[in-house]
């Protein structure tokens, strides 16, 4: 094996001090938390972890996120496909516009939106449903997938699209049959970029939401701001929500820069 | 780029994005402009104000101190981000098993939730039971980020770099790892200085993907709301209530609607216009 250099070993390190310490609460009893400061649960337990998994308030938080993450991912993706193809393959009128458009509102602060987006989906009467916060979502994935899968086509040679033709392929079994499968690593990416977003984001989700599709970031900042002490249960509900996204990463790690920078590296 | 053929009924493939974006974002930026050019006593009853909440907005002590502590803010976190992503980035290993444990565990921070960032911080930090906490008072030092703005400044500005750095990482990681062998073994048979082979070899590469990481660490960081929320709820004080915070305070705690509005477009002009310049530099490099 090659030696490494020490810096990268103690960036890394730094960045799992937070993460242990969270875990290590998870597993303390709160009288072990508020007692004594120790490095290590000397009880340990999962006292916690049973909380979440029993108490209906707790995991309905997680379906909650999971259903409008996954409606969104959905949408977003499945609309960006044509829409990345068109971007990649053709010229057409206000196309640098539109590409430069969808980007402005990556940019656009959510909390500028927050109070519209209340009113506006109270009117269309879909407040405090999952369908809300997914197409709320909407307004930076769908940008950020378009780009991201943009930057995959563009990867992709025109002469298969021509070679496609010529032996007699219609555009849509083309599209179908070859196109999708040659950019599955792109759709793939976007996927998780999407999921990711979506899963990370809090002040819109917790602005279109009040009882039934609560999510579990704000079922979160609840207990944080009201019981004020049970920060072994916070600690827990905060660890289960890093799992989604350490369990898939291995799978794109080449690809997080490209994700990060909506496709443009 | 210029093999694209012209085929405007193209558009039919847009459409479905271009319909559900403007939803989200044409009306809700309507419905903004529209409450910042008019007054309301409640009852859906509107009076036309003209251009009165920007010119209160533009003149309140209050924008400009929130504004002020986004600029510090972003700047503080910008300057420490950027070199030290960059060093990282020349750092770490080209080949090997050892490249994707490091780009896994660094991608970790960015996946997690915003408020659990806040979350976890929080716990770490404590000036009693949390670890960073405990052992800088252990050190003699008083630090209370609940009491002491500075403490609290600085537990958010640590907080971001612990959470943003990777971005900076991974993108320069990305653009170095495209510099050919030869550029290097060209840089050694001359005789180039270390130094050299940055500012000449290495740097220019990576000016792309640099001008990417600024804008997406400058727009991101201009909008950060969750983190320092559940962090210092943007206290002690007002000391750490940066743009969003206070924006969400005028609109939905207070329910000022004219100038939240106003605020808000404010706010999006100052986000975009720096954002325009960024992707003008950055559709330029791709361009070469």
């Amino acid at each position: 094996m090659k030696k490494i250099s020490a810096v990268p070993i103690i960036y890394i390190l730094f960045l799992m001090l937070p993460i242990y310490w969270l875990v290590n609460m998870s597993f303390k009893t709160t009288n072990e938390i508020l007692g004594t400061f120790s490095l290590w649960p000397r009880e340990f337990t999962l006292e916690n972890y049973i909380k979440i998994f029993t108490d209906p308030t707790w995991y309905n938080g997680y379906f909650n996120s999971l259903s409008y993450v996954a409606i969104n991912t959905v949408i977003s993706v499945s609309v960006a496909l044509p829409a990345a193809y068109a971007f990649s393959r053709y010229r057409f009128l206000g196309d640098k516009h539109l590409f430069f458009w969808l980007l402005t509102n990556r940019m656009a602060p959510p909390a500028v939106f927050a109070l519209p987006f209340f009113q506006l989906y109270s009117a269309v009467n879909l407040f405090d449903t999952p369908l809300a916060v997914a197409l709320a979502h909407c307004l930076f994935n769908i940008p950020l997938a378009v780009w991201i899968l943009e930057g995959f086509m563009s990867g992709v040679p025109k002469e298969l699209d021509e070679t496609a033709y010529v032996d007699g392929y219609s555009f849509s079994r083309f599209f179908v049959r070859i196109f999708i499968p040659t950019i599955a690593a792109g759709i793939g990416v976007a996927c998780f970029f999407t999921f990711m977003f979506s899963w990370v984001e809090l002040l819109l989700a917790k602005t279109l939401t009040s009882v039934a599709a609560k999510p579990i970031a704000a079922t979160m900042t609840r207990t944080a701001s009201t019981a004020g002490y049970e920060l072994g249960l916070l600690a827990a509900a905060g660890t289960l929500t890093i799992i989604p996204g350490a369990f898939v990463i291995y799978f794109v790690r080449n690809y997080i820069a490209k994700g990060f920078a909506l496709g443009r590296v | 780029m210029d093999n694209k053929t012209t085929y405007q009924k193209a558009w039919f493939f847009v459409i479905p994005v271009v319909v559900l974006v403007a939803f989200n974002a044409l009306i809700p930026l309507m419905t903004v402009v529209n409450y910042s050019v008019q007054e309301t006593f409640g009852n859906n009853v509107f009076f036309w104000e003209g251009v009165k909440w920007f010119e209160e907005v533009l003149n309140s002590e209050r924008f400009h101190a929130s504004l002020g502590r986004q600029l510090i803010f972003t700047g503080t976190i910008l300057a420490i981000e950027v070199p030290l992503g960059v060093a990282i980035a020349l750092t770490m290993p080209k080949k090997g098993v050892w490249v994707s444990v490091c780009l896994v565990l660094m991608a970790m921070p960015l996946l997690i939730p915003w408020n659990v960032v806040g979350a976890m911080w929080n716990i770490f930090a404590l000036p009693d039971i949390g670890l960073l906490g405990h052992s800088i008072n252990a050190l003699g030092i008083e630090y209370n980020f609940t009491r002491q703005p500075m403490a609290a400044w600085f537990t958010t500005i640590l907080m971001d770099v612990w959470h943003w750095t990777s971005l900076v990482v991974l993108l320069a990681y990305a653009g170095l790892n495209s510099i050919p062998d030869a550029y290097y073994q060209a840089a050694k048979i001359d005789g180039a200085k270390p130094w050299a082979v940055f500012r000449y070899i290495q740097l220019p590469k990576m000016k792309r993907v640099l001008t990417i990481a600024i804008l997406l660490r400058f727009m991101d960081s201009f909008m950060i709301y969750t983190e320092p929320f559940v962090l210092t709820g943007g206290g002690p004080g007002n000391t750490t209530t940066f743009l969003s915070i206070d924006l969400v305070k005028v609109a939905l705690g207070q329910f000022d609607l004219g100038p939240a509005a106003a605020m808000s477009l404010i706010y999006f002009l100052i986000v975009l216009l720096v954002s325009w310049v960024f992707y003008t530099l950055m559709m330029k490099n791709e361009g070469q």
